[in-house]
């Protein structure tokens, strides 16, 4: 980790002043192993975080030592490595809370990703508090995670989905609102940022109207919360779920917030061991939060690595990871809007580090494909947002998405290589 | 360098110029295939010469990437006229080849299409080269079946 606190003293008056802790993002690299590898004999350029982010050392490392060092089942044994166990994986939970500025551990289900958080609403959530005729409104831009469920829900509760709108500039059209948020809109479920589009949602407008109309309010998160600053009870969301896998954390990791009113009124996902209270043979009670939605044995590894990963993006403070990220977006969006036979798609301002492009007559895969030779990962196809794709009228886009270790040196060399095949399938 | 063993320029002429573009009125086969993956499709038209159990003609229509429009488009010049059982081991060997397991002799049967060789060194387009041979594959499989 590379940070230190500079302290200076003020100009005028000669008192010590505590700037913000000073980084060098150049050194932080060293930290994820994987970033300096070569790929196709350059340097690997990662630029496909939307997907997943690259794992800090920290992290594997904290995966290794449970498993060197106290791996055992937790909740359960009586003996001081199953305690360890249980101890880690709890604070994991904290540190999630704490990290989503969520009221405890109550609150905070892990799950496997972004998709199974999801589900477990549709599932519980919505299996048991909606009903027939009633409506869930969702937005045009959203992943097939955050569709397909609850596609799923309507056809077996008869319940009617409407979308809020996108505008031709990859905005949401939030005039369109008021209008879709019919008497009969229980839940509404939208995605904070676009794993397509860059764009950041007015989340918090959409949530103070659904609360009005009555609705409770998920938000997909998976391209938020890896990015910047959340607190889910400034926002005042009912859940936010998003996936430990895109914020360092291993892939099997992902995590539930949910408001604990809610919480309790909803019966369990899956069940079976951990999750229970008392079980006879006709009935059980279930544990208490978020315990009652963690049946089974979960992925201890994964959530302690989950916790490291939140550990390291800590220190970092993630209002320097959005800056940071923002300063490579602009460096991005500069070059690539002075090729006229490049689009872009999505807001022009006001966006995150997803850049969806496309070059006149040359294939998204073929685009990636180009990049690959020259170590750069981008990604080419329709990112799980079919509908959305139909809405550009396009089959695929390119994307190239950032994460705060990513470099204007890697930016360079996407930049060089997207030139080189634009040259090429020009010729 | 390796990107031009895949990108040769007969692929990318075929890519920019397709040939046998468009569809066939009452043809014998039709089919429409899609990768879920990238979102590839292509409609192809075969109409057959029961005759002399041979191919008259063949259309296709389609939105992808340059590999998979050129070997739709090379396909169907190679497979008009051949019979159909010439199409049968035609289609084989273009499987085998881009998977970098035909032999030379094979090869050369292939003409033209042996610009797809360099495939074979990239298994991630694979499935892009071989979308349409699949098609085509089954088409005929249903004419086949249904003279039996
Ligand atoms: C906006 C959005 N929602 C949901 C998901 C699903 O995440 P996961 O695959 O980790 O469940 C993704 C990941 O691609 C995403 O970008």
């Amino acid at each position: 980790m590379s940070l230190s606190n500079r302290t200076e003293t003020d100009k005028v008056t000669g008192a010590a002043v505590c700037n913000e802790p000073e980084i060098d993002w150049k050194a932080l690299r060293a930290d994820f192993p994987i970033l300096s590898r070569k790929m196709n004999g350059h340097p690997l350029t990662y630029l496909d975080n939307a997907a997943t982010t690259q794992k800090p050392q920290v992290v594997i490392d904290a995966i290794k030592e449970y498993f060197e060092t106290y791996n055992a089942n937790i909740h359960r044994g009586a003996y001081k490595l199953s305690e360890q166990a249980t101890y880690a994986y709890e604070e994991a939970h904290r540190k999630t809370a704490q990290f989503i500025h969520a009221p405890g551990i109550e609150n905070i289900i892990f799950t496997r990703n972004c998709t199974e958080a999801i589900n477990l609403v549709a599932y519980s959530y919505g299996r048991s508090q909606l009903k027939t005729g009633d409506h869930i409104l969702l937005s045009q831009m959203e992943h097939h995670s955050n569709l397909v469920p609850w596609q799923l829900l309507a056809e077996e509760k008869n319940l009617i989905l409407d979308f809020l709108p996108i505008l031709p500039d990859g905005n949401l059209d939030l005039a369109q609102l008021p209008h879709l948020l019919s008497g009969r809109t229980k839940l509404v479920s939208v995605t904070h940022a676009s794993n397509v589009l860059g764009s950041i949602n007015p989340v918090r407008e959409i949530i103070r109207q659904a609360h009005n109309a009555g609705a409770v309010v998920l938000l997909d998160g998976a391209q938020s919360v890896p990015h910047f600053p959340v607190d889910v009870q400034d926002l005042d969301c009912d859940f936010m779920a998003f996936s430990g896998h895109k914020m360092l954390a291993p892939t099997g990791s992902g995590a539930l917030y949910g408001k604990q009113e809610l919480l309790e009124k909803m019966p369990p996902f899956l069940a079976g061991g951990d999750m229970i209270s008392d079980v006879t043979f006709q009935r059980s009670t279930w544990h208490n939060l978020p315990w009652k939605f963690e049946a089974g044995t979960p992925a201890i590894a994964e959530g302690i690595g989950f916790g490291a990963a939140i550990d390291y993006l800590n220190r970092i403070g993630m209002e320097n990871i959005w800056r940071h990220e923002q300063h490579l977006t602009e460096y991005a969006m500069k070059q690539l809007t002075e090729w006229p036979d490049v689009k872009i798609y999505g807001p022009k301002g006001n966006r995150t580090g997803v850049i969806s492009f496309a070059i006149d007559d040359i294939h998204p895969h073929d685009i990636a494909t180009f990049l690959d030779q020259y170590g750069v990962a981008i990604r080419a196809g329709h990112h799980c947002a079919q509908p959305l794709m139909k809405l550009l009228k396009v089959v695929a886009t390119a994307r190239a998405s950032f994460y705060f270790y990513n470099s204007n040196e890697d930016i360079d060399r996407f930049i060089d290589a997207l030139d080189k095949t634009r040259k090429f399938f020009k010729k | 360098m390796i990107l031009e063993d895949l990108y040769q320029e007969l692929i990318l002429d075929h890519y920019k110029n397709p040939r046998n573009m468009g569809t066939i009125d009452h043809p014998d086969v039709h089919k429409h295939v899609k990768n879920p993956f990238c979102g590839d499709e292509i409609d192809l038209d075969i109409k057959i010469d029961r005759e002399n159990q041979q191919i008259e003609e063949i259309r296709f229509k389609g939105e992808g990437c340059s590999i998979s429009q050129a070997s739709a488009s090379m396909l169907t010049e190679l497979l008009r006229g051949k019979s159909l059982h010439e199409a049968h081991d035609l289609i084989e060997i273009f499987k085998k080849m881009v998977k970098g397991e035909a032999t030379p002799e094979e090869e050369e049967k292939l003409g033209d299409l042996q610009a797809f060789k360099g495939v074979s060194k990239f298994p991630v387009r694979v499935k892009c080269a071989t979308l349409v041979w699949n098609t085509v594959n089954s088409g005929l499989k249903e004419i086949d079946q249904a003279e039996k």
